[in-house]
């Protein structure tokens, strides 16, 4: 996957260890609280509603709706350069955590703010699958 | 709550040169900027007692604050590096503050200067960019800085009806007031043609929309009012002082088109018992043309989804009901990274001496400046006066 030399290689944590094995087995996880049963991303230690802990980790729908996006014309280091036009966007999932990726597989000039997107898992290489998402009915 | 309010003046201040400013270093350019301060102020360095700086990227050091007094042989009681991105300049100034008022010490200086553009290698610019974002959850997906603001410049588009028309305004502004400021970068016209026409960056900000890339810094002097009056020039009042910290990572924001600005200008507000009406200039953080939209309307400006309007119609000019950003900011005058702001504290502080000559607000009584750092992260704003009360 030399595509992906030199980009911004997340490194997980055993915080999001649960996350980004996830990733690579085609789910993306968030968080749940087991006392009220708030969602939560990016992951943390307690419930950020009630404090509650443990949290519980359940797979997410993977589908959410565009809250903002933007479309990249000028790329953040080289590494990036061959993916320019890229569009940045951030997702409200449905379960209602918001994050932050890129949408592809489509013209970035046709993406819209509340256009509803679904995850695609992309591999960047044998230990790391980074989701994104794309259009969907 | 002790209230801050007319308890410390500003009675000095200065800016280094700015713009590209190869021959001194970061380091240089902090200690200029601290020697002219207290030139301005009239006192010697033996008479500063607090020293507050934020650290250099292209000449960073462990211990910031301490480098500088070590370098210029000061050892004062009370000192401090301080690090909030763009906010950070009125954070750090509502600390000194708070220092002085509780015995801490008597005379700060707040010195910050950086060499972002001639200064910085290409691995440090890199990782300059990258930091913004989360590096598990952001940063892996390529976004820039300005991709960051075109998020919220976007979410206030489609939820407001704000035009790029109305961005650019605040872009056109900042340059005719930098054309009267013969210290600032970028000095020739520009018009919202050549903004909604320049480059695209990250839609939809365009190359205009975004600020420059500068060399530079800034200091003040902070002492109590009760010692203020001995001092050349007419001391600066703090007012008020408010902050608000809403999140880190813009994908953790509660919302993309309202920020802790609220709060913060809330706080500032209630501890000078004046409101919006009462502002005669104001230094507004423009690091990209949306901040600004946001953050008028925030500070209670102007009503929620108004502010394009509001800057479309000239009411951040000389003569308009709020000149904004009369140094240029940001956008025109000059953005070292984290000292930029202090660029608009020592604008509020050259307009209420009644000392902005060509730019001057008639009869300036009341400025207000805000900073944000982050992306709409941490928010600050400061009232300051010629009066203590």
């Amino acid at each position: 996957m030399a595509e992906h030399d030199g980009k911004n290689l997340p490194r997980p944590t055993p915080e999001t260890a649960t996350y980004w094995e996830g990733c690579r087995h085609g789910k993306l996880m968030i968080q749940r609280c087991g006392s009220c049963g708030h969602h939560q991303f990016y992951p943390r230690l307690m419930c950020t509603e009630c404090m509650h802990t443990p949290v519980e980790w359940v797979q997410a729908s993977g589908r959410g709706k565009v809250r903002s996006f933007t479309i990249v014309r000028h790329a953040i280091s080289d590494a990036y350069a061959a993916d320019v036009p890229y569009v940045v966007a951030l997702i409200r999932l449905d379960e209602g955590p918001t994050l932050m990726s890129n949408i592809i597989d489509g013209d970035p000039e046709r993406v819209r703010i509340g256009m509803p997107v679904e995850t695609v898992f992309e591999v960047w290489s044998e230990d790391l699958t980074v989701p994104k998402f794309r259009a969907c009915d | 709550m002790t209230s801050l309010r007319g308890k410390v003046a500003i009675v000095g201040a200065a800016d280094t040169e700015v713009g590209s400013v190869p021959d001194l270093s970061a380091t240089q350019l902090c200690v200029d900027a601290v020697h002219r301060a207290l030139k301005d102020a009239g006192i010697t360095k033996d008479q500063v007692d607090g020293l507050v700086t934020c650290n250099s990227m292209a000449e960073p050091y462990m211990y910031h604050a301490e480098m500088i007094a070590e370098y210029l042989q000061i050892f004062p009681r009370y000192c401090i590096s301080v690090g909030a991105g763009g906010g950070t300049t009125f954070s750090i100034l509502h600390h000194a503050a708070s220092a002085i008022v509780t015995g801490l010490c008597e005379t700060v200086v707040i010195a910050m200067a950086d060499s972002l553009r001639t200064g910085m290698s290409k691995a440090q610019a890199l990782a300059m960019m990258s930091s913004a974002g989360h590096p598990q959850f952001e940063s892996p997906y390529g976004p820039t800085i300005p991709a960051f603001y075109a998020l919220i410049a976007r979410a206030h588009m489609e939820t407001y009806g704000t035009t790029p028309e109305q961005l650019a305004a605040v872009a056109v502004n900042a340059r005719q007031h930098a054309a009267r400021n013969p210290l600032a970068q970028k000095r020739e016209p520009i018009s919202i043609d050549d903004v909604v026409n320049s480059r695209l960056i990250a839609d939809p900000l365009r190359l205009l929309d975004c600020s420059l890339v500068s060399d530079g810094g800034a200091a003040v002097v902070l002492t109590s009012a009760e010692r203020a009056a001995d001092f050349p020039h007419t001391p600066v009042y703090l007012l008020g002082a408010g902050e608000g910290h809403g999140h880190e990572h813009i994908s953790q924001a509660q919302s993309l088109t309202t920020s802790a600005a609220v709060e913060s200008g809330r706080r500032a507000y209630e501890m000078a018992g004046l409101g919006p009406a009462d502002i005669d200039v104001a230094g507004i953080y423009d690091c990209f043309t949306p901040v600004v939209l946001i953050e008028l309307e925030d500070l209670g400006f102007c009503a929620k989804g108004e502010a394009g309007s509001f800057v479309e119609a000239g009411e951040l000019g000389l003569d308009g009901a709020l000149p904004t950003n009369t140094h240029g900011g940001l956008l025109s005058h000059c953005h070292s990274g984290n000292p930029g702001s202090m660029f608009a504290l020592t604008e509020a502080v050259t307009q209420l001496r009644h000392q902005a000559a060509d730019r001057q607000v008639e009869d300036a009584q009341v400025a207000l400046v805000h900073g944000q750092g982050g992306i709409m992260s941490s928010h600050c704003t400061l009232i300051l006066g010629r009066e203590s009360g």
